[in-house]
């Protein structure tokens, strides 16, 4: 119980080095900027996660004096400006991916660095 | 309320705002000139902010009128002035000196995105300097970075692109882990205040999970400072920047990285870990040194300029982090101090590339061969920034080495090795530099690199850009002569940081 109570810590975990294997194992930019998405997503569900309180709902206020547990709304609203980074992050990536598709026409890492070494 | 008391947030909205009236602004020219004015403006602040932090006060202000704990808060220290200081000056010179070369190096339709950008940077790494709220840092960290990767990749060459690819996923991989760090550490404690956050770190009974915060938090920030073993984005993104870019971010980026670093492990982490202080000195020194060392030791046999100058800066960095691994008065002083005047240096030295670069396309050493000889003022301003990176005495590199110098030795025997690795460091930055600067002054022009100009028709650059330049080397001699200032902001600095250090 203890260890599959924690199974949300386990996926971040699992998710994370999945993204960062794809990172440093892939040679396509593409691929790695996928691998970076899914390590960034890890994040927002580790931050997902330790907001939820046991037993807690949301917090909506509709009778002031029920004593309710309410999980806490902070984490959430502190993920959504992440999840609004990530989307920057690999909408740039992506951008850089178009322009050095034109400038070198391959996206693939071992075949630019050879490009590279020869001019 | 008056404007007064809106002061300290002034920093990061006056770029902000005028980032996306510089995006609108046509013709071209006008777009350079609000950018130019905005920055400016937000040195100005920054220099009546670092006046009003000279007594060692700290200037707090509740964004949007929510009381510290629960909204977010700028706390304007002295060390986040002399950051602030730091950046929006590095901004101004460089965008006044970078006008023509920009113009010529990127596409007239897109110089108002640009300069737009170049204001993004601006407004993000003040916010890193001034806010006092942990998840605060990790948004404009981001707002920063994803500006830099556009103004890099900005220029025409297209190694650039490569070279931001590179530095986009590293940077995030930091960020990233930054936020995981913070993640753990609110799990822990309930809040993103730094202040709030080293309050209630005291009651924790587990704090297995603040370590684990500690180790995400000191490596995502080394990985965005470049401290080695973590620089492999630096050298490149550096080198293929167009120039203005370079000279700007090389004298701040990566010390506002430090900045956080700093007030991370110093205020929230070394009053509330047991023995992490020795946890922070075991991690950084060693890595300090190998920088020093593996920076200074590439340096020397680097080809292109700007590359060498950025591995360099990886050896300049090591130096910083040398000085606040001591976790003394002493080493945390000499530490901020080097922020100040290699910023100074490194900054100067790259804004003569700038200069330089109005006649040179390429900057392979054999290229600047004989360049003395046309631009002698440039090259003098450049002998006189390399001479303070090197610390000879009456430049401000000078100071900054001395009082490390002097930490150093305050280390018991372990001092002589750590003074014989800044020495020899300091000898190795002789050698490389001296390989630019005794052909540019007295070789003849290589008359088949194919950067060099042609020889009768160059002369010294523009004379806007000539004062800019020698202004910056200027700088170098009177902070040599005269370091009151900077020192006294990197006292309370110091004083500050290690107030809550047992």
């Amino acid at each position: 119980m203890e260890i599959l109570g924690l199974y949300n810590y386990w996926v971040f975990g699992a998710l994370l080095m999945i993204g960062f294997f794809a990172l440093i194992a892939r040679q396509n930019l593409v691929k790695k900027l996928l691998g970076l998405s899914i390590f960034q997503s890890a994040v927002f569900l580790l931050y997902i996660s330790l907001a939820k309180v046991e037993g807690g709902t949301a917090p909506i206020i509709l009778d002031p004096t029920a004593a309710e547990i309410f999980s806490n709304p902070l984490p959430q609203v502190l993920i959504l400006t992440a999840i609004v980074v990530g989307i920057s992050t690999t909408a740039l990536g992506l951008a850089i991916v178009v322009r050095i598709r034109e400038a070198y026409d391959t996206i693939e890492d071992d075949e630019i660095r050879r490009l590279d070494r020869r001019s | 309320m008056s404007l007064e008391a809106h002061i300290p947030a002034l920093p990061v909205i006056v770029p902000l705002l005028a980032a996306p009236i510089a995006a609108y602004l046509r013709p071209r020219h006008l777009a350079w000139a609000a950018a130019t004015l905005a920055s400016i403006a937000s040195f100005a602040i920054a220099v009546l902010l670092a006046l009003a932090t000279r007594d060692g006060s700290i200037h707090r202000y509740a964004m949007g009128g929510w009381p510290a704990p629960f909204g977010i808060e700028l706390a304007i220290d002295s060390l986040g002035a002399l950051v602030l200081l730091i950046i929006t000056g590095a901004s101004t010179l460089a965008i006044i000196a970078g006008r023509e070369t920009i113009e010529r190096d990127i596409e007239p339709h897109r110089q108002p995105l640009f300069y737009a950008a170049w204001l993004m940077v601006v407004a993000g790494l003040a916010g890193i300097a001034i806010t006092g709220d942990a998840f605060n840092v990790f948004v404009f960290m981001e707002i920063s970075s994803l500006a830099t990767y556009v103004v890099i990749a900005a220029g025409s060459d297209r190694q650039a692109l490569t070279a931001v690819f590179k530095y986009l996923i590293m940077g995030t991989i930091g960020a990233t882990f930054y936020l995981i760090g913070v993640g753990f550490v609110y799990m822990m404690t309930g809040t993103l205040n730094f202040a709030d956050m080293q309050a209630r770190l005291a009651d924790i009974p587990y704090v297995a999970p603040v370590h684990l915060a500690a180790a995400f938090i000191i490596v995502g920030l080394a990985l965005k400072a470049a401290v080695f073993p973590l620089h492999a984005w630096l050298p490149n993104a550096y080198a293929h920047a167009p120039h203005a870019v370079t000279a700007f971010i090389a004298a701040c980026s990566t010390k506002v990285t430090i900045l956080v670093l700093l007030r991370f492990d110093f205020v929230v982490f070394m009053g509330n870990i047991a023995e992490h202080a020795t946890q922070f000195a075991l991690f950084v020194m060693p890595l300090a040194l190998l920088g020093i060392l593996f920076g200074s030791g590439v340096a020397i046999f680097e080809t292109n300029v700007k590359r060498l100058l950025g591995y360099s800066s990886i050896a300049q960095l090591g130096y910083i982090l040398l000085g606040a691994s001591f976790v003394d008065r002493a080493g945390l002083l000499a530490s901020v101090l080097h922020i100040f005047n290699h910023a100074l240096a490194k900054g100067a030295l790259f804004l003569a590339i700038v200069a330089l670069g109005h006649h040179l396309t390429r900057f392979e050493i054999r290229d600047l061969h004989g360049i003395g000889r046309r631009m002698p003022w440039t090259l003098g301003a450049f002998s006189i920034a390399a001479l303070s990176l090197v610390g000879v005495p009456g430049t401000a590199g000078f100071i900054s080495k001395w009082y490390l110098i002097v930490a150093a030795f305050g280390q018991g025997s372990l001092g002589l090795v750590l003074v014989g690795v800044i020495v020899a460091s300091s000898l190795m930055a002789v050698v490389y530099l001296w390989r630019i600067l005794e052909p540019a002054w007295f070789a003849a022009a290589d008359p088949v690199a194919a950067g060099a100009a042609d020889d009768k028709r160059v002369g010294e650059a523009p004379v806007g850009v000539l004062a800019v330049v020698l202004l910056a080397a200027a700088l170098n001699v009177w902070f040599g002569l005269v370091p009151a200032f900077p020192l006294e902001l990197a006292g309370h600095a110091a004083d500050e940081l290690l107030r809550h250090v047992p």
